[in-house]
């Protein structure tokens, strides 16, 4: 079984995972207004991290907070990074992509590939492993992990380090505006004002090992399944057809009455979130709580498939439901169980769900102590 | 097992190791190919250069494989690697945001600013439900290819892989080594 061994978030909202947890249990949220930030006309609300704050020479903010994203996970733990038998996945969309401005002289501009960004962190930490760098719009961060349970399956490696970070520049806040695809306000997932998504800056970890027994309180991930729309390049499918064919393939034998709930996407676009109802209820798992942890975070890109994963984890080992900033009244045409409010929950297991550009979507099935 | 294997580069193009004859190089290689083995997709000339030779690689494998009849299928993943990403796409929609006189970023150009639409493209022409995906590394590496892509068949419906590298700098300089890989 592929068994998690230990995580870390960085964001607006804290710098470990159980501040990141706290912060989203009490209803926090990192979302503000800037107006004129980089140069940009027009002003957008985001959840952006105090860049002061990790000014570094030699590295990036990506890299930078990745290597403490990182660093933080592996504390407590006695893996030895360097080993050979350990894996770097690095999840990102753009990377340092900031580096194309031609204003930008601070570093290096081949740092703008995302294989030599990696490189800068495997090197940091001392691992000689070619880092694999999944690259597959906002689906990454659960890719990543489906990448990481596989080789962990073929015992090429012990532990594999996933890491997912994005970092908000004019180039993709402007690329999102031009789709007329950002709220002028805080997101409203599955809410029937949703008008667009928010931006946000992260970096998450999750470190996996394999194990052939597992105790009632690790974390195991169980299934993965990435399946495509084969529709179209920007939009969703209308059918949600390759979010259906992803959560049927990771739901597997097992019935919506053991999952505790859904963490959907819920990026708060009108397609996006009428199309994750569709394909909730064309699996059958209408009657699982659904949550989007959007309203707190903004769209965190390459890292939101681990630092929604990691909060949902956290949020079942409390025996909660986090609640869904910024919902107020369903406006999706197919039911979905959605609150704005945190739930109790006894149940074990709960399904991550993704999807973006290109088409693509992913799922993941998590239950603590493995499936019964 | 490899069924079937297509190489393509600015100036010379082969199917399972056979060079096709090529009047043309660059960009213009890309669009004669078209013409010559596709013709019946438009969608090609909205494309960036990396979706351009990864689908034409794409429809060069396929037609070496035979009997296209676009049923929609789940068994079959698209998985590519490369080292430039979605540079070519970047830099171009970089330019239309560089200088605030004249900002005037477009979404058909930042669509293409992720590396893994030309994944998308290919499942959408051909119908495919199942897997894509795109990695990155710095340096082309045959075995961590062949590796990751055996590791895919670990996802029980996944029965071939169209995979390999699909890589572009510029829209003059590109490089495809792609095959169709069967679960042995």
């Amino acid at each position: 079984m592929i068994v998690c061994v230990s995580h870390n978030i960085i964001s607006p909202l804290g710098s470990t995972s159980a501040e990141n947890y706290a912060a989203v249990k009490s209803g926090k949220s990192a979302l503000r207004k800037y107006d004129g930030l980089w140069g940009l006309p027009e002003p957008f609300v985001a959840s952006l991290i105090d860049r002061k704050s990790y000014e570094d020479d030699r590295y990036t903010i990506d890299e930078r907070i990745v290597i403490d994203s990182v660093s933080k996970a592996l504390e407590g733990t006695d893996i030895d990074i360097k080993s050979e038998k350990v894996l770097f996945i690095i999840s990102t969309t753009k990377g340092n992509v900031f580096l194309l401005d031609e204003n930008e002289h601070g570093y290096p501009k081949e740092r703008v590939r995302l294989g030599m960004m990696a490189r800068q962190i495997t090197k940091h930490f001392g691992n000689s492993n070619e880092p694999i760098v999944v690259s597959n719009a906002c689906i990454s961060g659960v890719c990543a992990q489906i990448e990481a349970m596989r080789y962990l399956e073929s015992g090429d490696y012990d532990y594999v380090i996933v890491s997912g970070v994005d970092v908000q520049s004019a180039f993709i806040v402007s690329g999102f505006q031009s789709f007329k695809a950002l709220s002028p306000d805080e997101c409203k997932p599955f809410d029937a004002n949703r008008c667009g998504l928010n931006l946000g800056d992260a970096a998450a970890t999750i470190i996996y090992t394999r194990k052939d027994e597992v105790d009632e309180n690790e974390w195991v991930a169980c299934r993965g399944a990435i399946r495509n729309d084969a529709n179209h390049i920007s939009g969703p499918s209308r059918v949600g057809e390759g979010s259906y064919r992803a959560l049927r393939a990771v739901l597997g034998d097992n019935k919506a009455s053991e999952l505790a709930f859904i963490n959907a996407h819920g990026t708060a676009t009108p397609y996006n979130d009428e199309m994750e109802s569709i394909a909730i209820e064309r699996v059958g798992l209408s009657s699982v709580p659904v949550n989007s942890l959007k309203g707190y975070y903004g769209h965190t890109m390459g890292a939101a498939g681990v630092l929604e994963t990691i909060l949902s984890m956290q949020a079942v080992d409390d025996h909660n439901i986090l609640a869904t900033r910024g919902f107020d009244t369903l406006g999706v045409t197919h039911h979905l169980e959605v609150s704005n409010q945190n739930r109790s929950t006894e149940k074990r297991a709960f399904i991550k769900l993704l999807s973006g550009f290109g088409g693509c979507n992913a799922a993941l099935l998590m239950a603590k102590g493995g499936l019964q | 097992m490899i069924k079937h294997q297509v190489n393509i580069l600015p100036n010379e193009v082969k199917v399972d190791g056979k060079a096709l004859k090529v009047k043309s190089c660059g960009s213009t290689m890309l669009t004669d190919l078209y013409r010559e083995y596709v013709g019946d997709y438009p969608k090609f000339f909205k494309m960036d250069t990396l979706s351009k030779v990864g689908f034409i690689a794409s429809e060069l494998l396929l037609n070496a494989e035979g009997d296209r009849n676009f049923e929609p299928r789940e068994d079959r993943a698209v998985i590519f690697f490369n080292r430039n990403a979605s540079l070519q796409a970047d830099t171009h929609y970089q330019s239309t945001i560089q200088n605030p006189e004249n900002f005037f970023p477009s979404p058909a150009a930042f669509v293409y600013t992720l590396p893994n639409i030309v994944t998308g493209e290919i499942a959408i022409r051909n119908k495919y439900f199942g897997e894509t995906s795109f990695m990155v590394i710095d340096d082309f590496d045959e075995k961590i290819i062949r590796k990751n892509l055996e590791n895919a068949f670990q996802d029980p419906v996944t029965k071939s892989i169209i995979g390999g590298w699909v890589d572009c700098s510029d829209e003059e300089h590109f490089e495809a080594d792609i095959f169709l890989m069967e679960n042995d």
